[in-house]
């Protein structure tokens, strides 16, 4: 397949876009919507694995550039609307494209009978344009535009609900703070482009003339010509990482973000757009290797958030926010392992990740489709009977997300960490060995409230109690001319029949289907990035062939650390796997012994250690030290600047306006409609102003 | 008898204007206001036409004319005017419309 149909994949939705649009005005064409959105990604997909064979492997280093149309070119500003291809755009777009369809076809019978069935198609489709964009991109506007597509599909998706106030609060929030890590992505983007006179990535030719791109500038400069405005641009960027990514101290918004509907936070939420500060980090390498402080500033928020989230999700109750809270931590790990300079491990961990964490996230919401909206893993026990097929599938996402071993999360989180010690014990910083550490502790950790999870909702006795979702659904406002009053869950004259189950029920397998796929590479995908005995691996070229490729700062540690030998490396590596392993396997026994065996023990525990266990049910209080620190100070201003309006801007308008009220009060009098009053007032008034010519004379 | 001269022209056109005024001012029978208003209109073209004269500039009797055409158009409105307000309150006082309302 010729490598410009790659120019097809961000089109194709943005046309599913914009028919699903269109399929909200109208009831009967509203079920046309989830077909539509699943051939667009399905054939996004494929396109890409046609185009995959063409580029880069191992040899070459620099992408295909393909030009869709001029974009933005002022003086020396050129921005096309151009894509990048190489192995890490293809990777990336496998992942988005893949996991896409996988979620829109779930979806589809996720959402059935929803009201807004083409509101969400449309905004699902609407995501993947963006996110596309975001991966193929050029240049930096390009990118920032898909970035700021996604940040929007991400607001409209979370207040999907938007007759629940708490969804309109969270999708708020996820703008918000979102917009503090943009303004910094936006400062270094135009720092960017004042200090290296261009934002696009690939060196062209266009008329005969060579326009040099941001790679081969930075691969010119040598670190002894780096001034300090350069030094700045990957702390502006890695600002805005934080905040697309969910890292401290950004990360607030993700927890609320699960106010949308189940499938969004497994798509957006877990497996895409959050990994989008990754993948700009590891686009951006040649940049952030400029600074020397950079990648160790990522690292070390990158091993703090990874820690901090993971004891944060020990104590929560609601499924999909302990698994939002791993989300986090698992960013965290991926920001290490770039930090580190393992981009591979990065981007291997991004790749495994979005697997697991899409199947777990799917899972979750087949549990509360079952049970009717209810999250609460305290009020459900031993769903495996109910729910089988969902149970194991679930069994098998905890498994790769606890990092046992031969998951897909065993060896992408194993080569991160082992990166990490590596350059730790080789010499270049006691920290990495504390980061390591951090690492190794917060996989316990992780295996821990993932099994907790697991063990409390299907294991045990069987006993649960249903949400309250049946009764609200049909006491839903309609909104709009989505739908009718008339209307109940069940589309009669379309192909979708909702059936109303008051137990609990496992899904059809037009919800099971993408989950076993995702299964299976929840199983799998780690052996992608396996290094086989040779050292090679398919990851390793994915990364070797393109820009994430952390060259330079490599050879510089090369000729730091001497005793860095192959054999040491691998012995560090079969240390650091038994090591995880063990970890992993003993989170869960914890786990299974306090919330399978022992239910009684666990609460027992909880009890003790009261104090601890509020401050993390709470989530350190963060919220309410932001709401005291910021948004109160915030608030009140806004209502100074209110007051200040109403008294004073208000008050001088207003003065205004009385002027002539206030003369012509003076002056009414005078018309009193008697018509030789008029007369004397105007021979007087001549007689007078003749009198002064006379005098003037 | 004297020759006549500019001032005795002028003389005569300001007691006309004058007397009109007066009359407008302080009748109150919208007939006769009406008149005065023609008499200080007759004041205003003979000092129009003494000026003509002794400048020896046409343009003033020009104007005499105009104004006269004017005149004689306006008093063909206005009187019919008049009728009309004296039909609707069955008096030709000035005072009666003191107010547009109603």
């Amino acid at each position: 397949m010729s490598i410009e149909f790659a120019k097809w994949v961000p089109w194709l939705p943005a046309a599913a876009a914009v028919f699903c649009g269109l399929c909200c005005t109208n009831r009967r064409m509203r079920t046309l919507a989830a077909p539509v959105c699943i051939v667009s990604l399905v054939s996004g997909f494929l396109i890409t694995l046609g185009v995959k064979g063409q580029i880069g492997g191992e040899l070459s280093d620099a992408g295909t550039r393909l030009q869709v149309f001029e974009w933005i070119r002022i003086g020396g500003l050129n921005a096309d609307f151009a894509y990048y291809l190489d192995t890490l755009t293809v990777l990336m777009l496998l992942v988005v494209t893949g996991v896409g369809s996988l979620v829109a076809i779930y979806a589809a019978g996720y959402m059935a009978g929803d009201r807004g069935y083409a509101r969400f198609f449309a905004a699902v489709s609407l995501f993947i344009f963006a996110m596309t964009t975001l991966v193929m991109a050029d240049n930096l506007v390009l990118l920032y535009l898909g970035w700021e597509g996604v940040g929007l599909c991400s607001y409209l998706l979370i207040g999907y609900y938007y007759q629940k106030p708490s969804a309109v609060a969270a999708a708020k929030k996820a703008f918000i703070v979102n917009r503090i890590g943009d303004l910094g992505f936006a400062l270094g983007i135009m720092l960017i482009y004042h200090q290296f006179g261009t934002v696009h990535f690939s060196t062209f030719t266009a008329d005969g003339v060579v326009y040099p791109g941001l790679f081969e500038h930075c691969s010119r400069l040598t670190l002894a010509q780096v001034e300090t405005p350069v030094l700045v641009i990957p702390f502006l960027l890695m600002l805005g990482a934080f905040g697309k990514s969910a890292q401290l101290p950004l990360y607030v918004w993700l927890p609320d973000a699960m106010e949308g509907p189940t499938p969004v936070s497994a798509l957006i939420h877990a497996a895409t757009m959050v990994t989008a500060g990754v993948y700009m980090i590891a686009r951006l390498l040649p940049v952030f290797e400029l600074s020397p402080y950079a990648l160790p500033t990522v690292a070390v928020v990158g091993g703090a958030t990874a820690l901090f989230a993971a004891t944060i999700a020990l104590r929560q109750h609601d499924i999909k926010r302990v698994f939002a809270y791993s989300t986090v931590s698992q960013l965290g790990y991926m920001f290490l392992g770039v930090g580190v300079l393992s981009t591979v491990g990065g981007v291997f961990h991004l790749f495994t990740h979005a697997f697991f964490k899409a199947l777990l996230f799917l899972t979750a919401g087949s549990v509360m489709h079952g049970l009717a909206g209810q999250l609460d893993m305290r009020k459900m026990s031993g769903l495996r009977t109910k729910m089988p097929v969902t149970c194991w599938l679930m069994f098998v996402g905890c498994l790769a997300l606890a990092g046992f071993p031969f998951t897909a999360g065993f060896f992408s989180k194993d080569m991160i960490l082992a990166a990490a010690m590596d350059r730790g014990l080789t010499g270049q910083g006691t920290m990495y060995t504390v980061l390591g550490i951090a690492g190794l502790f917060t996989a316990l950790l992780t295996a821990y409230y993932t099994f907790r999870v697991w063990f409390r909702v299907f294991m045990g006795p069987t006993e649960y109690e249903m949400g309250e979702e049946h009764a609200a659904v049909e006491d839903t406002p309609t909104d709009g001319n989505e739908a009718d009053p008339s209307a109940d869950t069940s589309i009669d004259d379309g192909n979708i029949k909702v059936e109303h189950h008051h137990d609990a029920h496992e899904m059809g397998w037009l919800m099971n289907g993408p989950l076993v796929v995702l299964a299976v590479g929840a199983l799998l995908a780690g052996w992608l990035g396996h290094a086989d005995s040779s050292g090679h691996s398919w990851l390793l070229s994915v990364i070797e062939g393109s820009s994430a490729n952390p060259t330079r700062m490599v050879e510089a540690a090369a000729g730091h650390a001497e005793a860095h030998t192959m054999l040491l490396g691998m012995e560090l590596h079969t240390a650091m796997m038994v090591i995880s392993s063990c970890l992993s396997v003993l989170g869960i026994l914890v786990a299974a012994y306090l919330h399978w065996f022992n239910r009684p023990a666990a609460d027992r525990l909880a009890e003790q250690w009261s104090g601890s266990a509020r401050v993390l049910e709470n989530k350190y209080f963060v919220d309410e030290a932001m709401d005291a620190v910021i948004v109160k100070p915030l608030r009140m201003m806004g209502y100074l600047c209110f007051v200040f309006d109403r008294l004073v801007i208000e008050g001088l308008v207003l003065a205004v306006g009385w002027v002539p009220r206030i003369g012509g009060l003076a002056v009414r009098r005078t018309q009193r409609g008697a018509l030789q009053g008029y007369g004397i007032g105007m021979a007087v008034g001549v007689a007078v102003v003749a009198v002064l010519i006379a005098m003037v004379r | 008898m004297h020759h006549a001269v500019l001032s005795h022209f002028l003389l005569t056109g300001a007691v006309l204007f004058v007397l009109g005024l007066i009359g407008f001012l302080s009748r109150r029978n919208l007939i006769v206001m009406f008149l005065c208003t023609e008499m200080m209109f007759q004041g205003v073209v003979v000092t129009l036409g003494a000026f003509s004269r002794f400048h020896a500039n046409d343009t003033g009797q020009t104007f005499v004319i105009f104004v006269l055409t004017i005149a004689a158009a306006e008093a063909a409105l206005a009187l019919g005017l008049v009728v009309l307000l004296f039909r609707r309150r069955g008096t030709l006082d000035v005072q009666a419309w003191g107010r547009l309302r109603g």
